[in-house]
């Protein structure tokens, strides 16, 4: 009887000179921690996800496509792991998502050297893969690390803040953030912190160091669950008030909830905000909220985006995905309606794009959100473009 | 100077939750001969448990009165059911099935409060700063946790040196098989050291929630610092728990705080950045290393 059957469809698929191809799902693999503090931020890249391909109507270039979720545990070698086990186990085409930058640099290696995979990242953006380990199979949807904090330096220099304090996690995206903001603030940098990352969650020592030096701003990189801790034990030191906090990363729409009014009046920098006044992201925002309750994160917008990137190929060449050259020429022009506005790809395939400055208000029906207050720089290309080999 | 006063503050309240965690465990150690690796798992049921009943009461207080009971009963189901088949084994079966204590904790969290880790908000009474000297504000949660920490300690201190369990509880760490010759209820003593330990890690961590939130396997990372302490003390030894805690606490302070301007003064600011949280993460170990040396036993542990 299956014999019969099987027999049935592969002469009905000749028959009808349907490519097998096309009955085949397209799969795309995504990473991301959905366990433990930071799972918020997850599940939030998976609404997002999914309400791309909700959107898309489950189908990219004719083909039905689905989504394999997998989860890091926030670890870099479980990362790794599961990175592995989608290219070789589930023969994924894509692989996406990834927020942690330590993460991400475990795991490109087994997605783009020995599965010839094509990986877009979420959100990570280690000034490694930028510069010298830039690689054809690799796309990103987010920003080098540097950029978000070189976007929040220059509009402190320009505002005439006089000195910094800096404060970020010690490991590779830190390290980042904290370079960049030095590359556009010339102002003096009263005193630099790197706290262990991910355990230190008691920032008491390094707050009274701030209070002791007595400098003009805060700056600080705190994702996720660490900025909820941080904005709170700010506000407890009583410091707020004195010295004005601003930041990246470390208030979003996934933090907001547990940060409530303390969040009010900090700015911070974002390569998107939730009322960037284009067509996709204003469908983008309203789907999501009406299915959700709450604002997406920038996280989520990300993890959207590559979704209808990849998409956007895969329209392109008609589901047609054997041939790597032509899908990652496709990738490459980006041909898609960001809800962060247009964008293209430099050299390294790193976005070269806006940024803003967002304040943290109360929307009209009292829930907090984060609004656009002014734009930091426009098409703005990475530091480390220069150093990346490809063309 | 005032900066000097906030850092050792910072030492202390660390060091006293240190002390809580550690104190269990030292006497679990001490007198039970028990190694006990799931203590940590104590700690983070505190957390979850004190999570759960600060929703129902709605009170930070009254959540936490009502939790620790909870965490004390706990304990004593946990020493019935697996610790009292453990005390005759060996270290080795010990480590092995407190570890497995460990996992099936963590898997009991994630069935019953998700994955996804929980947040105890600072009582508003407490979400302020209170000036411990004219012109220096200190978070009044963090002087909450010194008050309580310290009460505990002495109270610990009282039970110890002063009252009939206590002294069963010396008795039991200098000669284990003695006091049970001379007709004392060990079964009954050790499950109430250890209900004790239980409670007192319980409320370590659900005083450390508000600051670092209330996660799976919140209490692993803890442990070691714990383990670390009662060896530093000496195994057994309440008095040496507490020094050690607080000598732990203002180490890791004072790596966070002065090391870095340290080595900024004959290093790169780069490299001293990158090398400071390194050397303050092992300063302790090196401390211990030694201590050691030193007095092979801890600062106050039983010469053998």
């Amino acid at each position: 009887m299956k014999m019969k059957l099987f027999g049935t469809t592969t002469i009905l698929a000749a028959a009808f000179g349907l490519p097998a191809m096309a009955q085949t799902p397209i799969k795309i693999g995504f990473i991301s921690t959905f366990s433990g503090p930071q799972a918020a931020i997850g599940e939030d890249m998976r609404r997002s996800a999914e309400l791309a391909k909700e959107h898309l109507g489950g189908k990219m270039g004719g083909r039905p496509f689905e989504i394999v979720y997998e989860d890091d545990t926030f670890k870099p070698d479980v990362g790794k792991q599961k990175s592995e086990k989608l290219v070789q186990q589930d023969k994924v085409n894509f692989v996406t998502g990834y927020i942690w930058s330590n993460v991400l640099l475990a795991s490109l290696k087994a997605v783009t050297d020995e599965g010839d995979t094509i990986l877009v990242s979420a959100n990570a953006g280690p000034s490694q893969i930028a510069g010298q380990l830039c690689n054809k199979n690799f796309f990103s949807t987010s920003w080098n690390n540097d950029q978000t904090p070189m976007a929040m330096g220059e509009y402190l220099q320009k505002k005439g803040v006089k000195s910094l304090y800096l404060m970020a996690p010690n490991y590779a995206a830190g390290k980042d953030m904290m370079a960049g903001v030095k590359r556009t603030f010339k102002g003096e940098i009263k005193g630099e912190d790197y706290t262990k990352w991910p355990d230190q969650l008691d920032f008491s020592a390094e707050l009274a160091k701030i209070r002791a030096a007595k400098p003009e701003g805060i700056f600080i990189f705190y994702p996720g669950a660490h900025g909820v801790q941080f904005l709170t034990q700010y506000v407890q030191s009583g410091l707020k008030g004195q010295v004005p906090l601003y930041q990246v990363f470390s208030i979003d729409a996934i933090t907001l909830p547990q940060q409530k009014d303390l969040a009010l009046g900090i700015l911070g920098a974002q390569e998107w905000v939730n009322d960037l006044p284009n067509d996709a992201n204003k469908k983008y925002v309203a789907d999501f909220k009406k299915k959700h309750g709450v604002y997406p994160s920038f996280y989520g917008a990300q993890s959207y985006d590559a979704i209808m990137l990849i998409a956007s190929a895969a329209e392109a060449l008609k589901g047609d995905l054997a041939n790597k050259d032509k899908v990652r020429a496709e990738m490459k022009k980006a041909n898609f309606k960001s809800v962060r506005g247009d964008f293209k790809f430099g050299n390294n395939n790193f976005p070269i794009q806006n940024f803003y400055i967002q304040d943290t208000v109360k929307d009209a029906s009292g829930m907090l959100t984060l609004k656009t207050v002014a734009t930091a720089v426009t098409a703005a290309v990475d530091p480390y473009a220069a150093n990346c080999p490809m063309k | 100077m005032d900066y000097l006063l906030l850092q050792v503050l910072n030492g202390v309240q660390l060091g006293l939750l240190m002390f809580l965690l550690a104190a269990g465990l030292t006497l679990t150690f001490g007198i039970m001969d028990l190694v006990n690796l799931a203590h940590g798992s104590l700690y983070m049921m505190g957390a979850y448990i004190a999570w759960t009943l600060i929703g129902w009461t709605d009170s930070f207080v009254l959540g936490a009165i009502l939790a620790l009971p909870a965490i004390f009963l706990l304990g004593v189901a946990v020493e019935a059911a697996v610790m009292r088949r453990l005390y005759a084994r060996d270290h080795l079966d010990q480590v092995l099935a407190t570890f497995g204590l460990i996992l099936f904790f963590n898997e009991l969290v994630r069935v019953i409060w998700g994955p996804g880790g929980k947040s105890i908000a600072v009582p508003a009474f407490l979400n302020r700063t209170v000036e411990i000297l004219p012109g220096v504000p200190y978070p009044a949660y963090r002087f909450a946790i010194i008050v309580v920490g310290g009460a505990v300690a002495i109270l610990l201190a009282w039970l110890v040196a002063r009252t009939r369990v206590g002294m069963l509880i010396r008795a039991g760490a200098s000669n284990r098989r003695m006091i049970g010759a001379l007709g004392v209820n060990i079964e009954l003593l050790f499950s109430l050291v250890f209900g004790l330990g239980a409670v007192f890690a319980g409320l370590a961590g659900l005083m450390a929630a508000p600051i670092t939130s209330v996660k799976i396997g919140m209490g692993d990372d803890i442990l070691i610092l714990a383990f670390v302490i009662i060896v530093i003390g000496g195994i057994g030894s309440i008095k040496g728990a507490f020094i050690a805690a607080m000598v732990v606490g203002q180490i890791d302070i004072v790596g966070r705080a002065f090391l870095p301007d340290l080595l900024k003064t004959f290093m790169s600011n780069a490299a001293a950045s990158t090398a400071a949280p390194a050397i303050s993460q092992v300063l302790v170990y090196v401390v211990m290393a030694g201590v050691l040396v030193w007095r092979p036993t801890g600062l106050f542990g039983q010469r053998t």
